[in-house]
């Protein structure tokens, strides 16, 4: 016979909020917010950016991954409070003149099914570019294998997130785009 | 450009179907701007949450929810009391399966006893999701454990304790067993005389098998809202493959007139097969009438794992006899599906699509649908049949070996045709497996010499089959017009995967428009006709078929708007390649959207409806060509090369195809290599995507495909529907696979890197400093 009940929460009536100052997608946002409560909960559930999903909530699966100060995070192990001064981007602040290339991409190479890992794979993606214009395959591979997709065995995000970097290269450095120039990686790994 | 608007035979050239164009949901996915299940957002909305059993099998002594109603910001709790009692064995059909209601009320909230760790016991709901989660720890249940049945095969066992006291076995001829069991049925087809066959076979191969029990994985967890108002009216909001089965399941489980209830479906972030079945609906539905106000519940991760259905864990025994020159003679095949907590496996489709692709003279076919202390399962992708196909497809392999033959040209001799029987009787109609065994034959990748491996890393290339039925079921589609000669296309079948986008080419093929002309909404239950879920491959074939029909409705009632305009007879109009003209003067003609701008001064709106009610079974045939190469210090396994070859009938997106074959051979590969619930005691040890390992983009490669073509007998374009047959092949295809690699035959899944290893080790194939120490 056993009771299944800690039975030990405290009961606080109204949880004492904090208020947090942060850029959202490049305007500033101002929010109150529990110490408890994590980014996803908040973008999602108070500033009503639910384009950042919630897969896991626990940082396995890559579906709420967002930006924070240009490093992508899972917006599930963060702490809302953490990212008081900070700035943010969610999936909504890609399309800035229009779809990002990689949104294009994904459109064109038709790199989603269901659509509920999109936004974290985007978002991941564009965190790959900013930091290495031509990745590999293999690269691509090793940098988002902490996103999960269900649908799509992967073939086409990766060859959308290529053909987007090739598209990038071409617009910004066409000399990259021809094959002049090797890619260049400065060693830098994904944060955990 | 050679449109007539009428059905076209296969082979002839079309204008959109076939085409690439940008799927229609797509702007939105990449944007954000989709709205799945947990993103709706209500006036005044309160969170609900679940308390759940810690117990896999134990009687409920008391639920003491007082200390949670004192919570200040709890605006409602629920227990069973709150819902009505099902007596009778009235059943819930679910479009892939079905379940008695008394059960599925159980699984919603339990009331006596608890029969898998994570039933839900009680709900309460609460001005923040804080909040509720708090108070539902509040919540105090007294539970006497009982003992728990964890294996299928040992729940089999005259002694096993029991889940149900009231489960009698349901017997193949329709009888009930005298004492009651775990085993809640057992099925059985036989055709000639097997004993005889495996006496006259000069080959006969018997193995035994063991698949674990597994989650379709969708990334998207279970989530609903739920709006009760004082009227009696009930709103649901949730992601669902079926809108209409969602409400008819409220509608029995609540006891509720289904008229009173509407159910809005949401974006689906995935559903294999496991988003048919109501969880938190009911529960979010009681949760507001007592408070009052929406609530929206949504699951975590480990309550989807230990609180959904999965799909079954498996024993399965099969054995083939063959002549010296290949020709199938005999088989044999005992099949165990965990139902877990309640019946219903998949065990009846197992035991039907095992052998049905191949002609066999004689063979006998036992299946049995056992009850454990597990999450109750459901439909993924196919259901039943990837693990009657690991047994039966790896079999095969073993006897091409033994007779010394191509594991392509063994399938190709015995390989079933149009007029063959599957093993319940029926016979095929137009079926495509050899078209897609040659295909294989053909493919460079099979061509191809397998590459060379190393000391300590074998490499081996391994093919397999599968098919799946190709359902029909109910669907309704209406077609409206704008002005502007834009369609609006009002569909009711759940998009999982860009079925928007091939229903919209369709209407743009028959009335000449472009894709972009047409505008797919998938519709509520208060909005369009009944429609019948979106599983078991019917959604392209049988929706398609739908706008197909209503297209030629369309084209009719235009027809007499564009003779108006004409000045002519309705019979004297022809319409082709989106223009209407005279057939005797072709030369007076006017466009579809011509005659859209005109409808108010013609008559008024045009309303066009496509409904289908049944059409002949479209089986998808495919085959998968796999090279994986063994790390012999290991055991783990990398796929190196993957190639999926299927029948679509008629591709209407080809993208789309390819994405269901990539996508349906990836979830297979997980299926072989990495997933497993592992339990302990009737305790899933691992409800994370971390120790529940689905395959990442690092875990494989580039997935080649081939589309064949063959159409089917029924419907337009001879489209056949693609989604759940890639996931049949890939077990065997990976097992056959290692196989070939090291002569090493895993017949257990997961085939995970201690399992293969321990293999290598037995037969002495293991290299590396541990190789020695195996003890099995």
């Amino acid at each position: 016979m056993s009771t299944a009940s800690a039975g030990k929460a405290s009961i606080n009536a109204v949880s004492a909020k904090v208020l947090v100052e942060a850029t959202v997608n490049g305007v500033p946002e101002a929010f109150a917010c529990e110490p408890r409560q994590t980014l996803l909960e908040v973008l999602r559930e108070q500033l009503g950016l639910t384009g950042t999903k919630e897969g896991c909530g626990n940082g396995n699966c890559g579906a709420c991954c967002v930006l924070l100060d240009g490093r992508p995070v899972n917006s599930c192990l963060v702490l809302a409070v953490e990212a008081a001064g900070r700035d943010i981007v969610t999936v909504e602040g890609l399309a800035t003149d229009g779809l990002h290339p990689l949104q294009q991409a994904f459109l064109e190479h038709g790199a989603l099914q269901c659509g509920v890992c999109t936004p974290g794979f985007l978002v991941a993606s564009k965190a790959l570019l900013d930091v290495n214009p031509h990745p590999t395959e293999q690269e691509v591979r090793r940098w988002l294998a902490g996103n999960l997709c269900r649908c799509t065995g992967y073939d086409k995000i990766i060859r959308a997130v290529l053909d987007a970097a090739s598209r990038m290269a071409a617009e910004t450095r066409p000399e990259a785009a021809a094959g002049l120039e090797t890619a260049a990686d400065d060693g830098e790994v994904r944060p955990a | 450009m050679s449109a007539t608007g009428k059905h076209r035979a296969s082979g002839q050239t079309y204008r959109v179907i076939g085409t690439r164009p940008i799927r229609h949901d797509a702007y939105d996915k990449v944007t954000g701007r989709a709205r799945f299940g947990a993103d709706v957002r209500l006036p005044g909305m309160l969170y609900g949450v679940l308390v759940r059993s810690p117990h896999p099998h134990a009687r409920i002594k008391s639920v003491d929810t007082r200390r949670a109603r004192e919570h200040p910001a709890v605006r409602a709790v629920v227990t069973a009391a709150d819902m009505p009692s099902i007596d009778s064995e009235a059943v819930a059909e679910l479009g892939e399966g079905a379940i008695e209601l008394r059960y599925a009320s159980e699984i919603i909230l339990a009331r006596d006893k608890v029969v898998f760790r994570g039933q839900p016991v009680a709900a309460v709901a609460a001005t923040s999701l804080q909040a509720a989660r708090e108070a539902a720890r509040l919540i105090e249940v007294e539970y006497e454990p009982l003992p728990v049945v964890q294996d299928p095969v040992a729940a089999m066992a005259p002694d096993a304790p029991l889940l149900h006291q009231d489960l009698y076995t349901v017997t193949p001829g329709g009888g009930k067993a005298e004492r009651p069991s775990n085993v809640a049925k057992h099925v059985q087809y036989e055709r000639g005389d097997a004993a005889a066959g495996f006496a006259a076979a000069d080959v006969v191969i018997a193995r035994e098998f063991r698949t674990a029990m597994v989650h379709q994985g969708y990334i998207e967890p279970q989530a609903a809202a739920a709006a009760w108002e004082h009227d009696g009216r009930l709103t649901v909001w949730t992601t669902t493959q079926g809108a209409f089965s969602a409400r008819q399941q409220l509608a029995d489980l609540l006891q509720i007139p289904v008229g009173r209830i509407k159910v809005i479906p949401m974006e689906v972030g995935g559903g294999f097969g496991g988003k048919i079945q109501v969880y938190l609906e009911p529960i979010a539905a009681l949760l507001s009438r007592q408070a009052g106000r929406p609530v929206k519940m949504w699951m975590t991760r480990a309550e989807v794992f230990t609180g959904t259905g999965p799909g079954s864990g498996t024993y399965i025994r099969c054995k083939l006899g063959a002549k010296r020159d290949g020709e199938l003679v005999a088989a044999e095949l005992y099949m165990v599906y965990d139902a877990g907590a309640f019946p219903g496996s998949p065990v009846g489709a197992g035991a039907v699509t095992g052998l049905s692709p191949y002609r066999i003279p004689n063979f006998r076919v036992d299946g049995f649908d056992v009850v454990t202390n597990k999450p109750r399962v459901q439909s993924y992708r196919a259901p039943g049949a990837p693990q009657a196909a690991f047994a039966v497809e790896t079999v095969l392999d073993e006897l091409a070996q033994a007779l010394d033959m191509d594991p392509v040209d063994l399938r190709l001799k015995n390989a079933a045709v149009e007029g063959d029987r599957l093993v319940y009787g029926a016979p095929f109609n137009r079926i495509g497996f050899r078209e897609v065994l040659q295909a294989v034959r053909d493919h460079p990748h099979y061509k191809a010499p397998v590459p060379g491996g190393a000391k300590t890393y074998a490499v081996g290339r391994g093919v397999a089959a599968g098919f799946w039925f190709g359902g029909s079921m109910t669907s309704t589609v209406h077609l409206t017009f704008n002005a502007d000669g834009t369609v609006n296309l009002v569909a009711g079948s759940s998009d999982l995967s860009g079925s928007r986008a091939s229903l919209a080419m369709i209407v743009a093929e028959e009335l000449g428009l472009e894709p972009d002309d047409v505008k797919p909404v998938v519709a509520d239950t208060d909005t369009v006709g009944y429609n019948d879920v979106t599983g078991g491959s019917r959604t392209t074939y049988a929706t398609g078929a739908a706008c197909w029909r209503a297209c030629q409705d369309a084209i009719a009632q235009l027809k007499a708007r564009a003779a108006k305009l004409l000045e002519a007879d309705p019979e004297a109009v022809a319409f082709g390649g989106g223009e209407f003209w005279l057939w005797e003067e072709p030369q007076y003609r006017i466009s579809i959207k011509e005659v859209a701008a005109s409808l108010q001064k013609t008559g008024g709106p045009i309303f066009a409806k496509g409904i289908v009610n049944g059409l002949k079974m479209a089986p998808a045939f495919g085959a998968h060509i796999v090279d994986v190469g063994v790390d012999l210090e290991t055991g783990k396994v990398d796929i190196l090369r993957y190639t999926a070859v299927q029948d679509a009938g008629r591709a209407i997106h080809p993208a789309s195809v390819e994405g269901q074959l990539q996508g349906g051979a990836a979830q297979g590969v997980g299926w072989a290599l990495f997933e497993e619930y592992v339990y302990d005691q009737g305790v899933m040890r691992n409800p994370t995507f971390l120790d529940y390992r689905l395959p990442t983009a690092l875990d494989l490669p580039m997935i080649d495909t081939v589309i064949v073509e063959v159409p089917a007998s029924d419907g337009p374009y001879g489209v056949r529907g693609v989604g759940e047959t890639p996931i049949v092949p890939p077990l065997a295809a990976v097992a056959n696979a290692i196989a070939r690699a090291t002569g090493v035959r895993v017949r257990e899944l997961p085939m995970s890197p201690e399992r293969v290893w321990r293999a290598l080790a037995a037969a002495g194939r293991a290299e590396g400093l541990f190789a020695s120490h195996a003890d099995g």
